[in-house]
């Protein structure tokens, strides 16, 4: 395997995997807050025993993704010496505010978790409260980290040097706040959907009802919401990628040829060689609209684009319709539950569950496929038009190995998280809710 | 300003090496106890280090963002020709921290707790094995930028007596930080003299091992002695390790925990000083006899700048909370007691 391949390949799987960890690590304190709220407000031990369950779950979730993004801080130097040497200093604010926040985060978790029975009870609620906000505003800086990759800001650059460094501006560059939003919307809409699927398919299978019920609510009101304002936040991205970077958004939509009034293209399968899409439905004007709020709006395609610039065409364009898809199903359930808060006969029938618990995995695969498209989509670009990622690579060789242990080391920890996480389920009528035993 | 990072990297690299340390030589103690007292031993040490070993490595990341903001070009050569060695590094903290998370939260206590100990004490002593590896490979002379074999560029720039011996050390010093801040958190007297004994034995094995690590270094030829001993801060440095051992010694049996844990961190401070105050702000020894030192690869004044304001106003907030929560624990722990 060509080491570049190997170093992207080993990138994304690090990414793809911290990814997971660090969404349910920023979102999952908000749900516990919640149910900690109502815990302190009505003194019903059900909500004190929710709170305690999902705090195990964090526990594993934060300490398996604070490694894996202690990794991913070494690994930008091991597979990336060159990008590392004239970006850190460009676009590191975000990194050393992120500093602050992570470990804001894991001393107020600290608190939060052994601080039961030990302080002011809404002082330990605050805790809580502390943990998914730092967690919240971590995300977020790592986002405009990325964003700065597609939105390169705050330098000059001209013969290979970066002069005039304005770290501030790099961080505050024009990507910072559409990809921003759609990533914390997306991190609730999947942990909401994970978790709300997981109690669900509990309910469905009648252990523990009401326990479960309780959970289902709170986090499935949580993925409703964040659920409904993603395509909006959506939209936002998709002009913003038309305006910045034509490239991707002609990958992400397999869109060849330059023209007014462009099709959207929904599904298909793109050919680069030929550069035509077959078995396709064509809506007309759409993309320009999408792209230019205007069907006649002029989107340029690929085919003007030189070619050493183009990324992946394929697998953007299947990435995106997974997104979108999956976006538009959440979306609709998310409304099934808005409607069940009136039509509340379907919170006891078999179906409505059944829906919740096909869709727990969904949010990620979406989360995985956006990713797979900003990242893929900016390619053959580690910094938007100025360094290639294959001049960033390492120039140690046998990166394969690396790629095949980081592999083998991520696929045993997912398999190992699942197992504690079927076992926590497991426990629950013995520790959590005593009064159903199964 | 540039006073100001560069303060703060040592800052984190110290807290690293003491709390970290501290923290894998837990996972030492824990390897080097008879099975008849470990599930006691991994009860107080989780007592210990629960509610603050994430901030403890907290440290490290710190650390690097410095580095790769502030010294990029120090920060990129040391991940290109010390990749190996980081890599199992990396390999070493990812399974410690799963696994000391793991073994407690796991619902159902079974088999797999084995499995969890088993892979925490090992990672314990090999991610401490392999940071000395690379500390002290950044002194030792042997990264070589212009290298042209594998072996030379990436495999002898770690894989030396020198490097090899002060990872060894390290890992001994680890243990000792630990055993002696276990000695307070030992909640009878027949734990106490087994943490003092673990203590002593630690702190003979790393005595030995330092004396390997002069003698790894006249064979490598490395300049240990002169830069302790023909050095007035390195030579005052050695002397203070060795007068806060004897006192801590003399002390030992007067149950003073917190005098005990003072003078420990204050004689691993003191030698990390001896051997590096010779050389600073020189950081890295390069084969070619060239140096790397942090002065001379700053990133640009405005993003050194950034980074100084961002790094005071950060620990505004987290030097209080973490003072807070090591404060609260220590108070809880002694009213359960």
């Amino acid at each position: 395997m060509e080491d570049v391949l190997a170093a992207r390949l080993q990138m994304a799987l690090s990414l793809g995997f911290h990814i997971i960890f660090a969404c349910i690590g920023m979102v999952m304190p908000f749900f516990m807050a919640v149910s900690h709220f109502l815990w302190l407000r009505t003194g019903k031990d059900l909500y004190k025993n929710l709170t305690k369950a999902w705090s195990k779950g964090v526990a594993i979730f934060f300490a398996t993704g604070a490694v894996s993004g202690t990794m991913l801080s070494f690994e930008l130097g091991l597979l990336w010496p060159r990008f590392m040497e004239h970006a850190g200093p460009i676009f590191g604010m975000p990194f050393s505010l992120e500093g602050t926040a992570f470990f804001i985060e894991a001393i107020a978790l600290g608190f939060f978790l052994y601080g039961w029975n030990i302080f002011n009870r809404w002082f330990h609620w605050f805790t809580g409260v502390i943990v998914g906000l730092s967690g919240l505003a971590s995300g977020i800086l790592v986002v405009s980290a990325n964003a700065w990759m597609n939105s390169p800001k705050g330098f000059d650059y001209a013969d290979g040097k970066y002069f005039n460094i304005d770290p501030i501006a790099a961080m505050l560059n024009d990507a910072w706040l559409s990809q921003s939003i759609h990533m914390t919307l997306a991190a609730f809409a999947a942990t909401g959907f994970a978790v709300a699927g997981v109690h669900a398919a509990m309910i469905y299978q009648k252990k523990n009802v009401s326990f479960h019920m309780k959970a289902f609510k709170i986090a499935a009101a949580f993925a409703s919401v964040a659920s409904l304002l993603q395509p909006v936040s959506g939209d936002f991205s998709a002009k913003d990628v038309a305006d910045r970077q034509p490239a991707k958004l002609a990958a992400m939509e397999a869109h060849f040829h330059t023209e007014r009034g462009a099709s959207l293209i929904v599904g298909g399968v793109p050919d680069e060689e030929t550069q035509t899409v077959s078995h396709a439905i064509k809506i007309p004007g759409m993309l320009s609209w999408l792209a230019q709020g205007d069907v006649n709006a002029e989107v340029t395609g690929l085919a003007d684009i030189p070619k050493d610039h183009h990324p992946p065409v394929a697998v953007v364009h299947y990435a995106f319709q997974i997104m979108v898809g999956i976006g538009a199903a959440l979306a609709l359930i998310s409304l099934l539950f808005l409607l069940s808060l009136w039509k509340t006969a379907w919170l006891t029938r078999n179906w409505y569950f059944a829906i919740f618990a096909l869709a727990t995995p969904l949010g990620f695969a979406a989360v995985e496929a956006g990713w797979t498209v900003t990242e893929v989509g900016r390619q053959p670009w580690i910094i938007y038009g100025i360094m290639k990622t294959s001049d960033a690579v390492t120039p140690m060789p046998g990166i394969a190995w690396t790629f095949y242990l980081f592999t083998i080391v991520y696929l045993s920890l997912s398999v190992l998280v699942i197992y504690l996480l079927h076992r926590q389920i497991k426990v629950v009528p013995l520790v959590y809710d005593k009064s159903e035993p199964s | 300003m540039s006073v100001i990072v560069t303060f703060y990297l040592c800052f984190s690299v110290l807290l690293y090496f003491l709390l970290g340390g501290a923290d894998f030589g837990a996972g030492i103690i824990e390897m080097f106890t008879s099975k008849k007292n470990v599930t006691r031993t991994r009860k107080t040490l989780y007592h210990a280090i629960g509610p603050i070993w994430e901030a403890n490595h907290m440290w490290l990341i710190i650390a690097i963002v410095i580095l790769f903001v502030g010294f990029p070009s120090i920060y990129s050569l040391l991940s290109i020709h010390l990749h190996i060695p980081l890599v199992i590094l990396l390999m070493g903290i990812i399974a410690r921290g799963t696994a000391f998370v793991f073994r407690h939260y796991d619902a159902i206590q079974d088999g797999m707790q084995g499995l969890y100990n088993k892979v925490f004490v090992i990672s314990s002593v090999v991610t401490p094995l392999f940071l000395g590896i690379i500390a002290g490979s950044t002194l030792s002379g042997r990264i070589d930028p212009n290298a042209t074999t594998f072996a030379q560029a990436y495999v002898y720039t770690w894989f030396n007596l020198f490097s090899i011996t002060i990872g060894l050390f390290t890992v001994a010093l680890c243990g000792f930080l630990a055993a002696v801040y276990l000695i307070g958190e030992a909640d009878n007297e027949h734990d106490r003299l087994r943490f003092v004994e673990k203590a002593k034995i630690s702190n003979a094995v790393a005595v030995g091992l330092g004396g390997l690590v002069f003698a790894a270094a006249a064979i490598e030829r490395v300049p240990l002695n002169d830069w302790i001993f023909r050095n007035p801060i390195g030579l005052t440095c050695m002397l203070l390790a060795a007068l806060s051992l004897i006192l801590m010694w003399r002390w030992i049996n007067r149950k003073r925990p917190t005098v005990m844990r003072v003078l420990v961190a204050f004689q691993v401070t003191m030698i990390l000083l001896a051997i590096t105050s010779a050389n600073f702000p020189v950081v890295v020894l390069l084969s070619s006899g060239d140096v790397v030192s942090l002065s001379a690869s700053e990133a640009p004044m405005k993003t050194i700048e950034s980074l100084g304001w961002a790094l005071i106003i950060g620990s505004l907030f987290i030097l209080p909370a973490l003072y807070y929560l090591f404060y609260s624990f220590q108070k809880s722990e002694n009213t359960v007691q």
